[in-house]
């Protein structure tokens, strides 16, 4: 109580004091998409960013998941409602920088209220997933993730093998793992994990036209390549023979056997560590994503996941130069770096990741960074990202063929001449629709 | 019959307003609105919009997807009615005839009806969990190797229990209530005529319950075909993958999922014209089979 009113009391003397200062805080608020844990932390950032400045008030609002944040954010914007600031996932890109009349860019908003950017500044494999083809940014990078490997020490231990670096190391050590008890592997996310990723891995093409970056007309997906299929074939073989566990198309539904002792590694999100750490009682660690050194000598960087947060356009200048602001703050490496801590998501300033490894937080915790290292990794022409419309449908597309070719229904190669024919239908149907 | 003046010629129609104005706003304006936005492809946002005619109607129907898609929903729906009508009838035939403790045994059946939808789906959801769920256990014992999310028949298989499951307690109610109002005499009079308890249910009880399970019928096709969104929602846990959906799921994945408005438009048109086709085809077909008394 006492507090609250001490707080109330320096409040006021600092609106009295500033003569120019408006008595009502500028309201700005930010739909987002982050349950759990993760909401919470936005919360407490919210709370710090309304604490350290008297001028601008930020709101946030829990949306549900990503897809329907976007929707609610699509609607809200027809009818003239929409926030300041909506966070919208990977998948999603694609609509919202294709809708160039909805948003701000990142960048543009920033140096309209007079803040310094440098996108030299953000670390270099979140840079321009978000950025237009002239490499401008356009969505501010929020929660940047991306897959990595995590092990069940134990496990290991018990079977007496090391973390695989290359496909063909899990090849070799996959039946020891099952010789102990385990099913070897589990995934979480198999458009994002053995589809993007697996090009970013490799540094393939994933899509014509610079991966989708220059423009949606024209963009045709390159998914159907020998490299991919026979990664497939591999894993089916695996399935097959026990050596890799698919328990459905849900994240949950596949972390959980990691969780329980069931599976002994486990393809998940960098950002899925701090949750890790709560809901295991062994002693587990982190590599990176494993690659085919027949298709890659020495495997590239990954695409980033998660989500990014863009500016929608409407708003007046006060309220803009109050997201502007928020930006700066959220970038800063403190924020960063408790954002780091507290989700496992990665530190998207290079100032961040500095404060982290000084504090010593990787010497305490290595497997923190992984994620930040891993999409730090020498890259190529294919790793910066990729940009491809109604991608929301295209990954349910893989979903679903992948699911067959698990279940036996579909061939490979069946599979995805599937996944490319109706891929490439949605994304000349989205071409369509910006003309 | 006494004819009903009103003193004023346009009264009834400023009666009929409200009624006439929730119609059009609610279902006239969004179906015209969606027969309008099916020929055409439109930004999610609203900045463009291309003329695309039919296009969006030859895309949604040579989808590999959809015929398979439209298999299930038939077979999903006719299954979820027949059981869950079927299912209802025996229990409502049984629980006619229990004199003691009467009261308790229909409470009982009842039971579930007071469960809102979502906390049936979430409850089935969780009984069929492929980690956590006892009748996902049940099965493993039986020797079936059930995995609910990865095998299509299974993911099928319980969509089909969980709804049936929710809607045979309506059902029940509304069959145990026509039983009850068939006439005693009428029953005794078979009883004479006929020894058979059997027979005399399909050629007495039954015709005289038909105004009765022609109202359940219509209701029951409608439930399956668009009340169980929501279980099959929670059955995919917003992911769609390999699993089966209906029809109207797929509209909500691609519309509200996708932001494919032209594609969803036209698969709602889709849908629509369906409806009306069943529509007539109960009304003619069915409904004069039936006798009111």
């Amino acid at each position: 109580m006492t507090l609250c009113k001490a707080a109330g009391v320096t409040t006021f003397a600092a609106l009295v004091m500033s003569s120019t200062a408006s008595f009502a805080a500028t309201e700005i608020n930010w739909w987002h998409a982050m349950g759990g844990r993760l909401g919470e932390v936005v919360n407490e950032i919210s709370t710090k960013y309304n604490a350290s400045q008297d001028v601008c008030n930020l709101t946030p609002v829990y949306k549900g998941t990503y897809e329907e944040a976007l929707t609610a954010g699509i609607a809200a914007f027809r009818a003239g409602e929409q926030p300041n600031i909506l966070q919208v996932f990977d998948a999603g890109s694609a609509t919202i920088i294709g809708a160039e009349g909805a948003i701000v860019p990142a960048e543009d908003l920033l140096k309209n209220a007079g803040v310094e950017f440098n996108i030299e500044d953000y670390i270099a494999g979140v840079r321009y997933f978000y950025a237009d083809a002239a490499g401008k940014m356009i969505g501010m990078p929020f929660n940047s993730s991306t897959p990595i490997l995590y092990y069940n020490e134990e496990a290991l231990a018990k079977a007496g093998v090391e973390a695989p670096e290359t496909w063909e190391e899990f090849k070799a050590i996959a039946p020891k793992l099952k010789a102990a008890g385990y099913v070897p592997l589990a995934q979480s996310h198999l458009s994002w994990i053995f589809t993007e990723n697996f090009m970013s891995r490799h540094n393939l093409p994933f899509a014509t036209n610079n991966n989708g970056y220059d423009g949606a007309k024209g963009t045709r997906i390159l998914v159907n390549n020998d490299a991919i299929k026979m990664h497939f074939t591999r894993v089916k073989s695996w399935l097959d023979a026990g050596l890799f566990g698919y328990y459905g198309i849900g994240w949950a539904d596949n972390q959980k056997v990691f969780q329980d002792g069931t599976v002994a590694m486990w393809l998940g999100s960098s950002g899925s560590f701090g949750g890790l750490t709560k809901s295991t009682d062994f002693k587990f660690s982190a590599t990176y994503l494993p690659y085919w050194a027949s298709v890659s000598e020495t495997g590239t960087n990954t695409f980033i996941g998660g989500a990014a947060l863009f500016a929608m356009s409407g708003k007046p200048k006060a309220e803009n130069d109050c997201v502007a602001n928020f930006y700066s703050f959220l970038t800063s490496a403190d924020i960063q770096y408790y954002w780091h801590q507290e989700t496992g998501y990665v530190p998207i300033t290079n100032a961040a990741y500095d404060l982290a490894t000084k504090d010593g937080y990787y010497d305490r915790v290595p497997a923190a960074e992984i994620g930040i290292k891993q999409l730090t990794l020498p890259g190529g022409d294919n790793t910066k990202g990729y940009r491809m419309g109604f991608y929301v449908q295209v990954r349910d597309v893989m979903n679903r063929e992948y699911g067959k070719i698990f279940s036996g229904e579909k061939s490979v190669d069946d599979a995805f001449q599937t996944i490319e024919e109706e891929a490439n239908k949605l994304l000349a149907r989205f071409a369509k629709t910006s003309d | 019959m006494k004819r009903v003046q009103f003193s004023h010629p346009l009264m009834p129609y400023m009666l009929l307003l409200p009624q006439l104005s929730i119609v059009g706003v609610f279902f006239l304006w969004p179906a015209a609105e969606a027969i309008r936005v099916s020929f055409y492809l439109e930004d999610p946002f609203g900045f463009g919009s291309t003329f695309v005619g039919l296009d969006n109607f030859k895309d949604v129907i040579s989808a590999s997807e959809y015929s398979r898609t439209a298999w299930f929903t038939l077979i999903f729906s006719s299954a979820v009615t027949f059981f869950s009508l079927s299912i209802a009838l025996l229990l409502a035939v049984k629980a006619d005839k229990v004199i003691k403790g009467a009261s308790i045994h229909r409470t009982l059946l009842m039971w579930v009806y007071a469960i809102a939808p979502p906390v049936a789906g979430l409850l089935g959801v969780m009984l069929f969990d492929q980690h956590i769920g006892p009748l996902n256990d049940l099965a493993h014992a039986l020797g079936w190797n059930m995995q609910i999310g990865v095998n299509y028949f299974d993911t099928a298989f319980a969509m089909t229990v969980i709804a049936v499951w929710k809607q045979i307690p309506i059902n029940f109610i509304f069959f145990l209530s026509g039983l009850q109002s068939v006439p005693k005499s009428v029953q005794e009079a078979a009883a004479v005529d006929c020894r058979s308890s059997l027979r005399r249910f399909w050629t007495v009880t039954f015709p005289l319950l038909a105004p009765t399970s022609f109202f359940l019928l219509i209701i029951n096709i409608t439930y399956a075909l668009f009340d169980t969104f929501g279980i099959i929602d929670l059955v995919l846990k917003g992911e769609p993958g390999n699993n089966p959906v209906t029809l109207v799921y797929k509209v909500f994945l691609d519309g509200f999922r996708g932001n494919d408005l032209g594609g969803s438009s036209a698969q709602s048109v889709i849908l629509m014209m369906l409806v009306f086709a069943l529509t007539v085809v109960q009304f003619r077909m069915i409904e004069r089979r039936v006798h009111y008394s």
